[in-house]
């Protein structure tokens, strides 16, 4: 019977201490945490995608609380979910536009050229490790499917002729695929963005002919034709700027090899209808 | 000095608490898919598991034995290493915030990991000293840190060649390649 007491005596000494200690230093070493933080990281996606640049959606929800981030600083979140937020802490949102991503190569099996078969690691980034990838251009998407692989959303996927293709209804342009390929072949552009250059290539116009048969020449035509001059050639690469296009679609008919293009925001074989 | 140096070594690699012990083997497919996430528990658990084991040594010799009670023990080392747990997080959370923001949710994990436990177990049934058994839980939970890091390492690896079949991808392989390395860790069975 002693025996008995002992233990259930002593197991219960342990267990009152411990519960004393801990709440004695709960008390004095009390961290005042703002209890907004766990209500916002609520509202957030919640993927910790990363695509706002903090470690993840507490971190952000930190952040936003503190005021060192806007409320509409996760790229994944829609509008509503940004005005919910800054409507629960009580500040204005600045409504961005929403952005989305897309494939800036049109270089497919067919019209690129390959200096060599790869038969290593099916990922770009090992790809692009070896000799500067199998692609004869440098710039051209080396269609591994990394970016594919990279995204939260399930917003990708390989399309037929062995380029990515984006679901611009899933995509929350959180850059992640942007971030992860390699030659940067997906970039994000404002979602009302009427004419892009499906191309990254920076070499001259007689390089890419010789690789390719759908890259930039860097002619300048369409900087040419442009009413609203929003065509400007960087580094022999067109580059359209969205705040000035109007999508009049002069250009697309002066470009050669077809590069400059609508942006059809349901892609697909559509795109290249277009 | 010799034996410590020798019980480094038999803890950290000949009797690797999770390959040839197998304790603590979940986090081992848990926390790593990342690199990242297998330092921070990594480090965590060293932290955990050292004063773990200090401290249910400390209980054993001063309570349990001394009220002839080591029945008890399994009991009472729970609960010692749940509130240590916990009043370590919240202590870091005052004193040291970017500690506490490193391991983060890898602590709370800990409370209940088997592997901590066991270390605190071992240090009794082996009848270590007091010194024995710091050096003893620290070298098991270094040997336990290295072994999430070699897994993290392998899986990132594997995840970025993509080869691996549809059927076999994340926890399938995962315990298939636990299972090689415990192998090839069985390789240095015997040399202590």
């Amino acid at each position: 019977m002693e025996s008995v007491l002992t233990a259930i005596l002593t197991v219960g000494a342990i267990g009152m201490l411990a519960g004393l200690i801990l709440g004695v230093t709960a008390k004095i070493f009390y961290v005042h945490v703002d209890p907004r933080i766990g209500q916002v990281s609520d509202i957030l996606p919640g993927a910790n995608c990363g695509g706002c640049g903090y470690a993840g959606c507490t971190d952000l929800a930190a952040a936003i609380v503190q005021g060192n981030a806007p409320a509409n600083a996760c790229k994944a979140a829609s509008d509503e979910l940004a005005q919910e937020i800054a409507a629960m802490l009580g500040i204005s949102v600045d409504t961005q536009e929403r952005q989305v991503a897309q494939i800036f190569c049109q270089g497919d099996a067919a019209a690129a050229e390959r200096k060599f078969t790869y038969m290593g690691i099916q990922d770009c980034r090992a790809a692009q490790e070896v000799s500067g990838g199998d692609k004869a251009c440098r710039y051209g998407c080396l269609g591994l499917g990394t970016c594919v692989r990279a995204c939260f959303f399930g917003a990708m996927h390989m399309g037929p002729n062995g380029l990515p293709v984006v679901n611009t209804e899933l995509c929350t342009g959180c850059g992640s695929c942007a971030q992860i390929c390699p030659r940067h072949i997906p970039k994000l552009i404002p979602v009302s963005q009427k004419a892009a250059t499906f191309c990254s290539s920076h070499d001259v116009g007689r390089a890419v002919k010789d690789v390719c048969t759908v890259g930039c020449l860097g002619d300048g035509l369409c900087k040419k034709v442009c009413p609203e001059k929003a065509v400007t050639i960087e580094k022999f690469l067109a580059v359209v700027d969205p705040a000035k296009c109007t999508g009049c679609g002069l250009c697309f008919e002066k470009c050669i090899p077809r590069i400059i293009q609508a942006v059809v925001l349901t892609r697909d074989s559509k795109k290249k209808a277009a | 000095m010799q034996d410590y140096l020798l019980m480094i070594v038999a803890a950290m690699f000949i009797n690797n608490i999770v390959l040839i012990r197998f304790m603590g083997n979940c986090p081992v497919v848990g926390v790593t898919s990342s690199y990242e996430s297998a330092l921070g528990m990594g480090a965590a658990v060293v932290f955990v598991a050292t004063m773990a084991g200090t401290t249910c040594w400390i209980i054993q010799k001063t309570i349990l034995e001394v009220l002839e009670i080591e029945y008890l023990q399994t009991l009472v080392f729970i609960l010692v290493i749940a509130a240590l747990v916990q009043f370590v997080e919240i202590l870091m959370q005052k004193v040291a915030p970017p500690l506490y923001r490193a391991l983060g949710i890898f602590l709370p994990l800990i409370t209940t990991n088997c592997m901590v436990f066991g270390v605190s177990v071992l240090n009794i049934k082996e009848e270590h000293s007091f010194m024995q058994t710091l050096v003893f839980s620290l070298a098991s939970a270094v040997g336990f840190a290295l072994v999430l890091l070699f897994m993290a390492g392998l899986r990132e690896r594997m995840d970025a060649t993509g080869r691996v079949p549809q059927l076999l991808r994340g926890v399938p392989i995962t315990l298939i390649t636990a299972g090689m390395m415990g192998l090839s860790f069985a390789g240095l069975l015997g040399m202590v």
